[in-house]
């Protein structure tokens, strides 16, 4: 993984609350065994229409959507399914934040694990953000902030392991094969 | 139990900088979201660490027609045969025990696990799925892992965790004839919200939970996820037990008497406390369907659909769905039945469906599908006559696998077409582009089923 420290971008607004997996990465997209090229499967459903020409009045098929790196969506972004498909699909598109007043626990881990940043903000942030589509933010990662313009800056919760993989560029996978021995020695001492 | 099964588990306590090395006793995996797993243990050179704690099995792009399985057809969908194929490949090269496609022990990777005792009280347990939760009706924790974090148990049989809250569920009273287990967690998750588990593990407590089967404690614990939860978890006790004594993969002889030495002080302490707490009396519960686009949309099957004046995103669900704000949900006409999934795939919900479809039909234009949950229910559910009952009302029985709940094997509802579901997700295109999924239990759907119109299931057991 590349080391992250700021994003800056307009975002992409998708006001709609509760928006699961299978809306970001349908589940018949899931048939394959590699990671790559799935940007253009993200929100299938909703970007084409059933001959799979762009729906021009959604959000990401926008003119002023195109370049977007922040997306901007209503409360519990990404519950549902575990897919990995999910941020997979969002990072492949071009996408590099998701903010949202809540982000579910399972597409938060898989997100962080893939360099794609969930930033949780406040009701009034989040509806701020919701109404102001197309205004460009910046995300500072190493002090957890959220700049937004007219210089306002708002706090968000980033786990601090995380905080230090993304802005170092850290594999977790590293980390866990150096822990080999302690592994070792759990598994001759706790095990029954 | 949540705190004693995690501190039992910590290879390495948390900090304040790093989470915990979290040590996963049994790893569950799948076609789907395993093979990116396995490319970055080819990438780097690694192993499986403990092969013995791994089960791999076939579900979610496995087609459920006999002739595609059994009959040398060939899988009729192109990049789910070689999904499949894949997974073989990668079991074999990984020393990975693979309960392949013919097998007789084949099923949704959620059935399986408790059928064939691999899920045991106080074990950590994980898989590529969110609705690994189910799991924890045996008090495990268990939760669903990304394809990364797959990755990790493979090379090391840990994971990267921090120490989730606590949510006591309680439910008193007991549940009236004709509501289930799938009734019970569809009130819960319309009572918490489908964010209100999110951080938390979920703990079921109190007299309904003590009261119900196994089977149907996996129905409720499955759900968990849908209200956010990672894991839900029921305490075990004597029905834990008994459900487990004997399976192929539970301790036999001494090694039984000690697990169940252990599995005993794991309840949860008198007064232990929790970081929330909700009560519901069970009494009051009734029959439920959802009539929205995710499971907290849900209501009695004989209320009506909610206006919320003013909330676009809710007038846009009920759009997608071509329901009206204030009907009655009753009455409202299906095309499509499936009864099935991880959720209720298991022999007891194919009895309880097959108990009212006997000596009926199902109505003319519906199609019903019936899924078993496992090729051991459905040897099962054939020894007792049950299929003969399904194919005899009209449906069409298959060979186990996630089926129509996911849409991505071959079995889905056509766009528009409402369908009543057993299993657990009512997103926008859940069984298939544009279909319209009504949640409900075993019994409602199978109600529904015969009249071809959503329908109380308590219409029919009061004669």
């Amino acid at each position: 993984m590349q080391p992250i420290r700021h994003i800056s971008s307009r975002t992409v607004v998708l006001p709609s609350t509760n928006i699961d997996t299978d809306q970001i990465i349908p589940a018949r997209f899931l048939r394959t065994t590699t990671r790559d090229g799935l940007g253009r499967q993200l929100f299938a459903d909703w970007r084409y229409d059933a001959d799979g020409a762009l729906k021009p009045e959604f959000a990401l098929n926008r003119p002023e959507a195109a370049g977007c790196a922040v997306l901007v969506a209503g409360r519990n972004f990404g519950c549902g399914s575990s897919r990995e498909h999910a941020p997979w699909a969002l990072l492949d598109y071009g996408f590099r934040a998701v903010i949202s007043t809540e982000i579910a626990d399972i597409f938060r881990s898989n997100s962080l694990k893939n360099g794609l940043l969930p930033v949780q903000v406040d009701d009034t942030t989040g509806q701020w953000l919701l109404d102001h589509a197309g205004v460009t933010v910046s995300i500072d990662i190493a002090n957890r902030t959220l700049l937004l313009p007219e210089g306002r800056a708002v706090q968000f919760p980033l786990e601090g392991f995380a905080r230090y993989c993304l802005l170092n560029g850290v594999d977790e996978l590293g980390f866990l094969l150096a822990r080999g021995e302690q592994i070792s020695a759990y598994e001759r001492g706790a095990l029954q | 139990m949540f705190q004693k099964i995690w501190e039992q588990h910590e290879v390495v306590p948390e900090t304040p900088e790093t989470p915990a090395v979290l040590y996963v006793d049994r790893h569950l995996t799948h076609e789907v979201t395993s093979p990116q797993a396995f490319t970055v243990l080819r990438e780097r050179g690694l192993k499986v660490r403990r092969p013995d704690r791994t089960l791999a099995t076939i579900d979610h792009s496995s087609p459920t027609r006999s002739d595609q399985i059994f009959g040398g057809v060939p899988i009729a969908i192109e990049s789910a045969a070689s999904q499949i194929a894949q997974l073989q490949k990668n079991c074999a090269e990984f020393g990975v025990e693979l309960l392949d496609l013919k097998s007789d022990q084949r099923g949704i990777v959620h059935i399986i696990g408790p059928e064939f005792g691999f899920t045991q009280p106080g074990l950590t347990i994980v898989c590529g799925d969110s609705h690994t939760s189910t799991h924890g009706a045996f008090g495990a924790l268990a939760f669903g892992i990304g394809s990364t974090e797959v990755g990790h148990v493979f090379a090391t049989q840990c994971l990267l965790q921090r120490r989730p809250r606590t949510f006591a569920i309680t439910v008193n009273g007991s549940l009236s004839p004709g509501v289930t287990a799938k009734d019970l967690i569809l009130s819960i998750i319309g009572e918490i919200g489908i964010g209100g588990g999110t951080g938390c593990v979920l703990e079921y407590r109190g007299a309904v939970m003590r009261s119900l089967s196994m089977e149907e404690r996996m129905t409720v614990c499955n759900m968990s996820i849908e209200a956010g939860a990672r894991a839900g978890m029921i305490a075990p006790d004597e029905t834990t037990y008994s459900y487990l004594k004997g399976r192929p993969r539970a301790p036999h002889g001494d090694a039984w008497e000690r697990a169940l030495e252990r599995w005993q002080q794991l309840p949860s302490d008198a007064g232990a406390s929790f970081d929330r707490e909700v009560t519901l009396d069970g009494s009051k519960l009734e029959p439920m369907i959802t009539y929205g686009t995710n499971p907290g949309m849900v209501i009695a099957v004989s209320g009506s659909i909610p206006d919320r004046h003013d909330d676009p995103v809710f007038d846009q669900a009920l759009a997608y769905m071509g329901l009206t704000a204030g009907a009655p949900i009753g009455g409202q006409p299906v095309n499509v039945v499936f009864i099935g999934s991880c959720t209720n795939g298991r022999l007891s919900d194919l009895r309880s469906a097959a108990q009212l479809l006997r000596g009926h039909r199902i109505a003319r234009g519906v199609r019903a599908l019936v899924v078993p949950g496992s090729q051991q229910v459905k040897k099962a559910a054939e020894a007792e006559g049950l299929d003969r009952i399904f194919i005899a009302a009209g449906a069409e029985w298959r060979e186990s696998g996630c089926s129509m709940c996911i849409g991505m094997n071959g079995d889905t509802v056509a766009s528009g077409e409402y369908s009543i579901s057993t299993s657990n997700r009512n997103f926008e295109g859940r069984q298939g582009p544009g279909a319209r999924t009504l949640l409900a239990s075993p019994l409602t759907a199978a109600a529904s089923a015969v009249r071809g119109q959503v329908t109380d299931p308590r219409e029919f057991l009061n004669g």
